[in-house]
């Protein structure tokens, strides 16, 4: 079976985050970058499938920066087989980065196409389902369990209260959801082997963005805590003020 | 510098940018320890640390992914990465635990490292896989009860016998012995005052004759067995013995390649204390106002933070060298005597910081404090590193 992942390159979750002068984009400066966590539950799922094959081929594509080699040999060490650099300046909508992503993956014959249902930069659960779509494969997402029978895909996806049992034909592309397994860590040699492992670099353009940003703002700051009083004699008041203010219970 | 994040994740020390004079794969590695560390030990340490254990269940986990001997070439089955990647390891085990630590230096540079420098090729073949996946665990047996900065009056014999080696002598302070499946073994083929018939063998510790036995009462370095081994008539083969072992100098070089680990170790230790004494401070309110806002514990972090970017900067020069082969050992005296030094200043004062919760087992500051005294010990005690530079600078010798 031949897998294709498709990997961003996403500030670090821990990161702190600063909006850029152009009040559109995060300033990058000092930020720590990583592969998308729901891209990683896509490399492991590759990776344990053609382990488990004993055959076929892993590529990770991914569309960013020069900077997302870095991110893409990160998959590499943890197993993949090689990697695809789309070379642009700046990140695209997400309508334009499936169009980029789709181009590149229809001429790979891949059976599987696996990403993260989301990226944790832009949160839009977009580039999945359009790639599908300029594909012509069926598309299950937000999967946390999944299963291949030759040429059929039964996937489980965690719905609010229940889960949701899915059946299609391969090619499929499949977004992954937290639980679908536990990525692994690179072993040493892994990270020492990346580095020979091929990278094929496409520089490409983007098309006609679908939106545009308008603004970016930061949550606002947490209204600092109030003690309402100690021990049990608080309790009143605090079962009164989750009642009334917080109306939590 | 960004304060510290509100998640538990340890993001590290860099207040000058060290992370660029790194390559991407060094920091690829640093960055699999850490968060290995995170992920396995950061939540085990503490109990095992009072309960004085030695968290056994994660060397095999530590050999799959390469800790163990990492510097050592592929062909025998290691991760062949360069020093300073080695030191990086050292410095990311030890964020965790100083006994964690010593057990991947022992491993690596006290076991797998002279079998691969004094070693005959099968010897090579045979151990080194096997060390580096975990599936044997060594230990190093030079210190004896009355040979501890002056290795070389050592006084366990090994004589030819029975077509082959019988070992006799006592070892002590033996990190790993007595859960070690093979130890590396100092002993004296010729007279016990001559210092140049010192050589190493290899000795299986079912060995008949061998046995070894925890030392106990540590209050240092709990999450690591301690050990003293007895050779009483241990019969070896004829190739236990690492042919090219030569003297005295064969253990020294081990020690250099030991100590230069501990170098990173001590820095990884220091950057725990100084993180964990950074989230305290600024979330500790005493007076309406965090601790980290009064004087005293600003300069308490300041001295922190200058001390681990100096020592970062040193040390990563010192594996540049060992990378080139221009290493001294005088030169990974200075960084073992330095940073060991330093980090137990740090550890110290991030306990005091951390108020009455700095003697807790939940808190890490006291843990390492406490550890550091072992670093601050072995390897060359603190005052021995003094005067191996002493004798560097004056090329006169005060030992």
């Amino acid at each position: 079976m031949k897998i294709a992942v498709c990997l961003k390159r996403v500030p670090d979750t821990t990161a702190k985050v600063v909006i850029a002068d152009d009040g559109v984009s995060i300033d990058p400066t000092g930020v720590k970058f990583v592969p998308n966590p729901y891209d990683e539950y896509a490399i492991e799922e590759a990776i344990a499938r053609k382990t488990a094959a004993g055959e076929g081929e892993t590529v990770v594509v991914s569309l960013g920066t020069d900077a997302a080699q870095e991110t893409i040999r990160s998959a590499l060490a943890m197993g993949i087989d090689r990697g695809v650099l789309l070379q642009i300046a700046e990140h695209p909508d997400p309508a334009a980065a499936a169009a980029l992503l789709a181009d590149e993956l229809a001429t790979g014959g891949y059976d599987l196409i696996l990403m993260g249902k989301m990226a944790v930069d832009d949160s839009q659960h977009q580039v999945g389902p359009q790639v599908a779509e300029r594909l012509g494969m069926a598309c299950i997402t937000a999967v946390a369990h999944l299963k291949i029978d030759g040429g059929t895909v039964t996937a489980e996806r965690e719905i609010e209260g229940a889960v949701e049992v899915v059946r299609c034909g391969l090619p499929a592309v499949i977004t992954c959801d937290k639980g679908l397994n536990t990525p692994r860590l690179p072993a040493l040699k892994g990270i020492m082997a990346a580095k020979k492992k091929p990278l094929d670099i496409k520089p490409v353009t983007a098309g006609e963005s679908a939106f545009e940003v308008l603004s970016l703002t930061l949550p606002p700051d947490r209204p600092p805590g109030r003690i309402v009083g100690e021990g049990p004699d608080a309790v009143p008041e605090l079962v009164r003020l989750l009642r009334t203010e917080a109306k939590a219970i | 510098m960004s304060s510290p994040a509100a998640n538990s994740r340890f993001t590290g020390v860099d207040f000058y940018e060290a992370d660029r004079l790194l390559s991407e794969e060094e920091r690829a590695i640093r960055d699999t320890v850490r968060t290995w560390v995170d992920d396995n030990l950061m939540p085990i340490i503490g109990d095992c640390y009072v309960e004085g254990r030695f968290p056994k269940e994660l060397i095999g986990g530590m050999g799959e992914l390469g800790f163990f001997g990492a510097n050592l070439p592929e062909a025998y089955g290691c991760a062949g990465l360069n020093n300073v990647a080695y030191g990086l390891i050292m410095q990311e085990l030890e964020r965790g635990d100083s006994g964690v630590r010593s057990f991947a230096s022992v491993q690596g540079a006290l076991v797998m490292y002279p079998i691969f420098a004094f070693g005959a090729e099968e010897q090579k073949q045979y151990w080194l896989p096997r060390l580096a996946s975990g599936e044997e665990i060594g230990c190093f047996g030079l210190t004896e009860p009355d040979f501890g900065s002056n290795p070389a009056g050592l006084v366990t014999t090994a004589r030819k016998g029975d077509g082959g080696w019988v070992l006799n002598g006592t070892k002590m302070w033996i990190t790993n012995g007595s859960q070690a499946t093979v130890a590396i073994v100092w002993a004296k083929v010729g007279e016990v005052d001559d210092p140049a018939s010192i050589r190493g063998f290899i000795v299986p510790t079912n060995t008949p004759g061998f046995t070894a036995k925890d030392q106990k009462g540590k209050l240092s370095l709990r999450a690591s067995d301690t050990s003293e081994l007895h050779l009483q008539d241990v019969h070896l083969p004829v190739d236990a013995l690492l042919p090219e072992s030569s003297g005295i100098k064969s253990p020294l070089m081990c020690l250099t390649q030991a100590r230069y680990g501990i170098a990173w170790g001590a820095i990884g230790a220091a950057m725990a204390c100084y993180d964990e004494a950074l989230r305290y401070a600024v979330n500790r309110v005493m007076f309406d106002r965090p601790i980290g806002q009064t004087q005293i514990q600003q300069v308490r972090l300041a001295d922190m933070l200058t001390e681990i970017t100096k020592a970062q900067l040193l040390t990563l020069q010192l594996g540049r060298l060992k990378d080139d082969h221009l290493l001294t050992p005088q030169q990974v005296s200075l960084a073992k005597r330095n940073n060991v030094n330093m980090a137990t200043e740090c550890a110290r004062e991030a306990r005091r910081l951390l108020g009455a919760n700095g003697i807790l087992a939940e808190y890490h500051s006291m843990r390492h404090m406490a550890n550091l005294e072992s670093v601050y010990t072995y390897e060359g005690t603190h005052d021995m590193h003094s005067l191996i530079l002493g004798e560097k600078i004056t090329g006169l010798s005060a030992f």
